[in-house]
């Protein structure tokens, strides 16, 4: 039988895929936004499981705004990436250093 | 009926999302040439919805006379004063940005509509009483805040500012969903009373691990350290009516949806969140203080500062007591009026060809060759430093005076030695204003509007402002009694 926990655990393994992405990835500025897409999945992973468990639906119109929200932050986050590529010519996340200290 | 009277009191949200579509469909027709005309109406619509709050604060509106939508909304005196803060700090961007702009030739007519829609994010915020509001709100202001940063598209800096900001405000919201998503699931709904009241028995390891994960968002949020690190490189980055922005509105708001939190939401479990908000204001303090000590760039000088600051507001809220919450409202009201000095004064620090000048050494000898400028700065500098006779001593001391009520002794010791420390980089500041060979390099004259603003703020922050301290201080307790109304 699956249980609760069993989605809890997989939305904190796919939350925390999702941070170290963000921080041990030294490549590619795309790769960071997979990476935050994957955290707002875990969180609606999150949030549909409690739903069903506690027999309350706003767990789930809650994952609909979020994915709406998502959806909304990968355009301009796209939208920001090719305003700095036009300017830069480059995406790897160690060239982001024009300021530091 | 219910309906009505709901839609009565979010009138504030609601003339802010219709005048910026009616104003979106105007940027689409005039284009660019519009966008004093837009900047001008939306200036107007902010004084409105300001004029439409402002009662509720004066007259300390609480209860369930101020819930829209079955609690989701709360227009109580509280939000009223963050509110208000917000608005002064949207209209001074939107009265500071067309002159900055229009030297770039990069006034477009969307600027004034996304601080137009960051407002009206950052009203949801501090007006939410339920999880789904907060987020909402939280993420329609971020989301122009993003746009905002990378708004002078034919700057580097501006472009990586914006994508900094992007990639780590998206992980704050992250973390602050998975906190919401855990707190949801194990409190079994999403209000903050409904949150409140199944949390005030004995605590779930779920529950902790929501309730620290929904503050570590936030704290990214208020630039509060140890999450803090994307503030000086934004706040250098972004164009600087865009900072001035960040420095006042969106820091006012997201302290004000901390408090919320913290104190309605998990309020009957003060223990479990007190002992992170005093390490973080620690924290924030000591490395603010140190952090400012090396830099050349102004604009990275006041980010650090305001980490300073945003640790000493902290101090305030580890106390949870109303007599804190009132406390850190006047310090909020005092730094962001010390904010819209400093950046206006900042703005008008130019070279003979209108390019900004933000490098520190560059401002050597400033009093000789622009008195009132370097005062005005000067000004600043004693009193975000917390030196009397300036005002900004004076939320310093409510915030400590808290503290030590609150048998928070320590950490009032703390704050008043590292405060002295932070002293030392604001000293050297005015120092090269005043007693280092003239560079002579600020040559830009000053206009009417920008006059206006510095004067007023400064005058302020000026030991004048100790005047308008029991004024403040009523306000700033109608807000917080708001706050402990459900307690």
């Amino acid at each position: 039988m699956i249980g609760i926990e069993h989605y809890v655990v997989v939305s904190s393994i796919m939350f925390v895929l999702g941070v170290l992405g963000i921080f041990l990835n030294r490549k590619n500025v795309i790769i960071i936004l997979m990476a935050i897409e994957l955290i707002l999945l875990s969180v609606n992973l999150n949030l549909v499981a409690f739903s069903a468990f506690l027999h309350d639906l706003v767990g789930q119109v809650f994952a609909m705004f979020v994915l709406t929200v998502a959806a909304g932050e990968a355009a301009i986050g796209l939208a920001i990436l090719v305003i700095y590529f036009r300017g830069r010519g480059t995406i790897a996340v160690d060239d982001v250093n024009r300021m530091k200290g | 009926m219910e309906l009505v009277r709901s839609l009565l009191i979010v009138a504030p949200e609601e003339v802010l999302s219709i005048s910026g579509l009616l104003l979106l469909l105007v940027a689409a027709w005039g284009g660019d040439k519009a966008a004093r005309t837009i900047s001008i109406l939306s200036v107007a619509a902010l004084t409105v919805c300001a004029i439409l709050v402002a009662p509720a604060l004066c007259g300390g509106a609480m209860g369930p006379d101020t819930e829209a939508f079955g609690g989701q909304y709360k227009a109580d005196a509280f939000s009223a004063f963050a509110k208000l803060l917000v608005y002064a700090g949207a209209g001074v961007t939107l009265i500071v940005a067309p002159a900055f702009f229009d030297r770039v030739r990069a006034m477009r007519a969307e600027f004034p509509l996304l601080v137009l829609f960051a407002a009206l994010g950052m009203g949801m915020m501090v007006s939410a009483g339920d999880l789904l509001t907060l987020y909402i709100g939280l993420e329609l202001n971020s989301l122009a805040s993003y746009v905002l940063a990378a708004f002078l598209r034919t700057d580097d800096r501006s472009a990586e500012s914006g994508l900094k900001y992007f990639v780590l405000g998206s992980l704050a919201s992250g973390i602050l969903l998975f906190g919401m998503s855990l707190t949801y699931g194990f409190t079994g709904t999403t209000s903050f009373e409904g949150i409140r009241l199944a949390l005030s028995g004995s605590l779930s390891t779920g529950a902790t691990f929501g309730i620290v994960f929904v503050l570590a968002g936030l704290a990214f949020k208020i630039s509060a350290a140890p999450f803090h690190m994307w503030t000086p490189d934004v706040y250098e980055g972004a164009p600087t009516p865009v900072t001035t922005f960040f420095a006042t509105a969106p820091k006012a708001a997201a302290l004000a949806l901390l408090m919320r939190v913290s104190l309605e939401a998990f309020g009957s479990q003060p223990g479990a969140w007190q002992q992170i908000v005093i390490f973080a204001s620690l924290l924030s303090i000591v490395i603010g203080a140190l952090g400012a000590i090396g830099q050349a760039n102004i604009k990275r000088l006041m980010a650090y500062s305001s980490i300073n600051n945003v640790g000493f507001m902290l101090i305030g809220l580890a106390a949870a007591t109303p007599k804190g919450a009132s406390a850190m409202l006047v310090y909020l009201a005092i730094y962001v009026a010390m904010s819209i000095a400093g950046f206006v004064a900042i703005l008008l620090l130019r070279d003979e060809n209108g390019d900004a000048v933000e490098a520190i050494s560059d401002l050597a000898g400033l009093s000789k060759t622009r008195p009132m400028l370097a005062l005005a700065l000067a000004a600043v500098m004693f009193s975000l430093a917390g030196i009397p006779p300036l005002f900004g001593f004076w939320g310093k001391f409510v915030v400590f005076q808290a503290a030590v009520q609150a048998n928070l002794v320590a950490l009032a010791a703390i704050g008043i030695a590292a405060s002295v420390i932070g002293a030392f980089y604001y000293l050297k500041v005015v120092k090269v204003m005043y007693f280092d060979e003239a560079a002579d390099r600020v040559k830009g004259e000053i206009d009417l509007a920008h006059g206006v603003l510095l004067a007023a703020s400064a005058l302020f922050i000026s030991p004048l402002g100790y005047l308008l301290t029991k004024w403040i201080g009523t306000l700033a307790d109608n807000a917080a009694t708001a706050l402990f109304h459900v307690a």
